[in-house]
């Protein structure tokens, strides 16, 4: 019963309650650094790294904060977990760093981070509140990846910076400029909402044979 | 959601919020001094390599290398740059002859500001050499400033006498042109703009060719990044 429930609160934020497609959090970095699949990886990770530390401590800390001040304690933990990703990143990879640029410190400012310690992280257990940021930390990686590979195949004609086609290949190049952004998030949320259309469709088809059967 | 489910009922004093706030930055305070000094060695350390190997590559046959600053009318040899003061890197081959200057330059590109360095040889009033060190120009279009072998090999003979023309691809014909790249003519235009006019804020600083400042050291460690 318990692992039943991390593996709830860690499959929700994959899947049914993704981040990105199902609850459009976080829309700054998805659409700013989506431009190549390594950007979204990169910046996956360390969005990962800050909401998983964040949601440990808060968690951790959840009886001694006093609810008052409890926006700021928040903030002051992302902040630091934010700027520790920033210099390490700095300090590894000097040239992601330089490709993400401003959005690493923005990411105290994303709100599925915020949202989770207010939402979740200060009122659950500790191994709860992991595991549900894990889970929502890998579906905003998985999104971010999806979109970051999209536009990086059909802008630039590679992904992770390897030719996928022959010289004859015209890229098009809109997918890597903003709006190209905007097409394929477009895109991909009309097929996940059509998804669980179908979905719904398909569990009541279900509930009326299961119903005229008996 | 079972809210409230650990929230404290009575209201806590005020020494208790202030005293939570306090320590919870100091904590804070504690982890990103902690984290700044143990990454910082490393930071500058790659901020120097990299430096050091764009200068070799926009030199040929450069071996050392020294940052000039302009005081007083001469060019002196600095260990370090101060902060927001222009520098050039001295470049010298094996034996200790002076080749050619490496200069950083900054201007607007079509996104943000474009850093490179640019090899000089005052010599012959030569670009010998270009590198980008920072862009945010688009990603495959923009960025073939640095991606596009072709233009980036443009500059390895480019006669700056009297300025840098960037020409429609295909057309360059005196020693001074260089082909923009098709797709790419904003930001190839805004190299060749940004090399003309830093080329024309040194040419009066920069001594006579032939009576350059020696190098000093024999392996001087490069100054901070000149960004």
């Amino acid at each position: 019963m318990k692992n039943n429930q991390s593996y709830e609160e860690f499959i929700k934020g994959v899947w049914r309650d993704n981040p990105v497609f199902a609850q459009v959090l976080g829309m700054c970095p998805m659409l700013a650094v989506t431009n190549s699949a390594v950007n979204a990886v990169a910046m996956g990770m360390a969005t990962f790294f800050v909401l998983v530390g964040s949601s440990f401590l808060v968690s951790s800390f959840r009886n001694w904060i006093p609810k008052q001040v409890r926006i700021s304690c928040f903030i002051i933990i992302i902040a630091t977990f934010v700027t520790i990703a920033d210099y390490t990143l700095l300090a590894l990879v000097p040239k992601v760093h330089k490709e993400l640029g401003a959005f690493i410190p923005l990411i105290v400012a994303n709100c599925l981070i915020l949202g989770r310690q207010e939402a979740f992280a200060s009122r659950y257990p500790t191994r709860l509140a992991v595991m549900d940021a894990v889970g929502m930390a890998t579906g905003f990686l998985l999104a971010l990846f999806s979109l970051g590979a999209v536009r990086e195949i059909l802008g630039d004609g590679a992904l992770f910076g390897v030719k996928l086609f022959g010289a004859n290949f015209e890229p098009w190049v809109i997918m890597i400029l903003p709006p190209g952004g905007f097409l394929t998030l477009g895109v991909i949320l009309l097929f996940f909402n059509w998804f669980k259309f179908k979905k719904d469709e398909f569990l009541e088809d279900v509930a009326e044979a299961e119903r005229s059967g008996h | 959601m079972t809210a409230g489910a650990n929230r404290e009922t009575v209201t806590p004093s005020s020494l208790r919020l202030v005293l939570t706030l306090a320590i919870a930055g100091l904590i804070s305070g504690i982890a990103i001094i902690g984290i700044y000094e143990s990454t910082l060695p490393t930071i500058t350390a790659n901020k120097a390599r990299e430096l050091r190997e764009a200068v070799f590559k926009v030199l040929p046959g450069v071996s050392q290398m020294q940052a000039l600053v302009y005081r007083d009318g001469e060019l002196v040899v600095v260990e370090e740059a101060k902060k927001d003061e222009p520098v050039v890197y001295g470049g010298y081959d094996d034996s200790r002859e002076f080749v050619g200057y490496a200069v950083p330059a900054a201007g607007p590109g079509f996104q943000d500001t474009i850093a490179i360095l640019y090899g000089y040889q005052p010599a012959q009033k030569l670009v010998v050499g270009m590198e980008v060190l920072e862009s945010r120009e688009t990603p495959g279009l923009g960025d073939k400033i640095y991606k596009d072998a072709e233009f980036v090999g443009g500059f390895s003979a480019l006669s700056i006498d009297p300025e840098i023309v960037a020409v429609k691809k295909g057309t360059s014909s005196n020693a001074n042109e260089i082909d923009a790249i098709t797709g790419a003519t904003i930001s190839s235009k805004a190299i060749v703009r940004i090399i003309n006019e830093t080329h024309t804020a040194w040419s009066g600083k920069l001594p006579a060719p032939g009576s350059e400042p020696s190098i000093k050291a024999s392996e001087p460690t490069s100054a901070e990044g000149g960004q």
